[in-house]
């Protein structure tokens, strides 16, 4: 019963609009995640429902692929890593608040201690407990193998790497052309732009969240909701067909789903308009072109007038627009995913002609 | 006795031509021992406390560098093993799997592969989380992000070359992006522009895809480029960056810490 829900609810509809809420809960009472008490009971909340789960005998025959441990150590550092930066940032949050320097700042911390043997044992002690955690991994659980390849005979499902998975998830909402080289490009490009579009000399060199409260929000939805998030729907929630299983469901590869998206044009032209599609291309796309054209470019005036004209004074007018861009494109892809879910919305322009679909 | 005996070692001919200092329990031999070692003068001779304590860098950058060591060991010993061919490759890694007792080399190997890429994006996220990115540290924030597109890189070639159906099927996945390329993979946006008359410029012979994989499939003409991408040139390139990265580490102030 309890299983049947899960199974319902991990549906990327619900479990992707769940994950956004708790983001956001969380980045707006920081105050109460980034203390020891709520570190420890999501810890012992995680543990206990992880064990619950892994008691069911599907969701471990997934989990204990041999590949599939590495997302289970990622998972487990995410989590960690995540809650240990906000909660040092909410320490350091408070003392700046008080008037005092931020932790790493302290008189006794900017004191120099010698490489050795400070930095040169905590680094060899770092690589001896490395060294064992991999060799102990090593010994228990083997490299996988399995039939010699076979370019005739495709396995169902027929995964990525588990790295590349959140990109294999995207393909659902966007062509391969966007899912696997404009958006992974673009990620490259704003990484690299990142220190350049970023002007607040605050928070550099220790953890805190009030400083830099818009670049951490944007950073964490991109690497959390966005990356991390897609990659378990990628590895534990797509069996054969990439079709959507719960993480308690079996993996029957004769599931049916019904897969009935439309495109933009046809919503329009033919169920609004009760025309055919016009053949000329250009008409035909007009709306999935002014639709695109006004999330582009056309919202962005509307934007600055709102929320960025702050932004577009203390940045200037060229790294605004870039990381206005750069901003857009990240979130075409849950806008994409909602059109889908709630309007089996399959293109918003389609010219297959080109091989041009968005 | 013991610290005698220590005394009588540091003292010894032997020891002074390889370290030629004292042990280091003073403020001299400390930093000679750092300033006068080629792997240990990576490191300046004093830090800022706040930067070597482990509630602020988590190590994971270090841990990265410790994993890229130790998978540069264990592939060159896969290597003694394996031939890059459609007839060897599999029945090579067959035989590294039941004519080597206790051999858990693959193992390490693979799974120090995975363990790099997760070091290499927590490492990515405490740089970001504590700002060490802004000046005087952008150019090496974006050398460490092509570092880590060089990781994921080594770890999808090295995907291929136990030649199973894993490996094949998952390089055909990801090597299909490719063909999407816009102007420049035959599948892509703008690629069916590139015509001249009935001739096309950008056909699944000649495409991205086609230049990745030396052919129009996954085959040993994939896995040969694969394996001397993966053995020779992005470790190459990958060593090159680390030493940048590592050089600009230092030049820009150290481990970041309060301006």
């Amino acid at each position: 019963m309890i299983k049947e829900a899960i199974n319902f609810l991990s549906s990327p509809v619900y479990s992707f609009t769940g994950f956004l809420v708790l983001f956001w809960i969380a980045l707006k009472r920081i105050d109460i995640v980034g203390t020891k008490k709520f570190g420890w009971a999501l810890l012992i909340g995680t543990l206990l429902i992880f064990g619950w789960m892994v008691a069911d005998p599907i969701f471990f025959s997934i989990i204990s692929l041999p590949d599939n441990i590495p997302i289970i150590i990622l998972n487990a550092l995410v989590f960690w890593s995540t809650w240990f930066a906000l909660y040092k940032g909410n320490q350091n949050d408070i003392r700046i608040a008080a008037g005092e320097p931020p932790i790493e700042g302290t008189p006794e911390n900017r004191e120099k201690v010698w490489a050795w043997p400070n930095l040169v044992y905590t680094e060899l002690f770092c690589g001896i407990l490395c060294t064992i955690f991999l060799v102990v991994w090593a010994i228990f659980f083997k490299a996988p193998l399995e039939e010699p390849a076979n370019p005739t005979w495709a396995p169902n499902p027929a995964k990525a790497p588990w790295y590349f998975l959140g990109l294999q998830e995207m393909l659902v909402y966007f062509d391969p052309w966007m899912a696997g080289v404009v958006l992974p490009g673009l990620i490259l490009v704003g990484l690299i732009a990142l220190p350049f579009i970023d002007m607040n000399p605050k928070g550099n060199g220790y953890y805190t969240f009030k400083e830099r409260k818009f670049a951490i929000t944007a950073f964490l939805f991109g690497w959390l909701a966005l990356w991390v998030f897609l990659i378990q729907v990628g590895t534990f929630l797509r069996g054969p067909n990439w079709t959507f299983y719960g993480p308690f469901e079996y993996w029957d590869a004769h599931k049916v789903v019904a897969e009935n998206n439309i495109n933009l044009s046809e919503i329009i032209w033919i169920k609004l308009f009760n025309v055919g599609l016009p053949k000329n291309i250009l008409l035909r796309e007009i709306f999935g072109l002014i639709a695109t054209f006004a999330y582009m470019v056309g919202i962005v005036p509307l934007i600055t007038k709102k929320w960025g004209h702050r932004y577009l004074k203390s940045l200037g007018a060229i790294r605004y627009y870039i990381l206005i861009f750069l901003l857009l494109s990240m979130m075409s892809l849950p806008i994409k995913m909602y059109l889908r879910w709630f309007f089996n919305l399959k293109y918003i322009l389609a010219m297959p002609e080109f091989e041009l679909n968005l | 006795m013991s610290e005698g005996f220590a005394k009588k070692v540091a003292n010894t001919q032997v020891w002074k031509a390889i370290f030629r200092h004292g042990p280091p329990n003073n403020a001299r031999n400390r930093a000679a021992v750092v300033a006068g070692n080629v792997f240990l003068h990576l490191h300046p001779i004093k830090l800022k406390k706040s930067g070597v304590q482990l509630g602020y860098t988590w190590c994971m950058g270090g841990l990265t560098f410790f994993v890229f060591l130790a998978l540069t060991v264990t592939g060159v010993l896969l290597m003694f093993y394996y031939r890059p061919t459609a007839e060897y490759a599999f029945t090579d890694i067959i035989g590294l799997r039941e004519h080597v007792p206790l051999g858990i080399m693959r193992e390490l190997h693979r799974w120090g592969a995975h363990l790099m890429v997760i070091t290499v994006w927590i490492h990515m996220f405490r740089v970001f989380m504590t700002g060490s990115y802004k000046p005087p540290r952008e150019f090496n924030w974006g050398v460490g992000v092509i570092l880590l597109v060089l990781t994921l890189l080594l770890s999808f070639t090295g995907y291929l070359l136990p030649w199973d159906q894993l490996a094949i099927w998952a390089i055909t996945v990801g090597s299909n992006m490719a063909k999407a390329t816009p102007f420049l993979g035959n599948g892509g946006p703008g690629a069916a522009l590139a015509k001249i008359g009935d001739f096309v410029m950008v056909s699944d012979k000649n495409d991205v895809r086609f230049q990745l994989l030396g052919g129009r499939f996954v085959g040993e003409a994939a896995l040969l480029r694969f394996y001397i991408l993966h053995c020779v040139f992005i470790p190459l390139v990958v060593a090159i960056l680390i030493a940048v990265h590592f050089w600009r580490v230092r030049k820009d102030g150290g481990i970041s810490a309060p301006l």
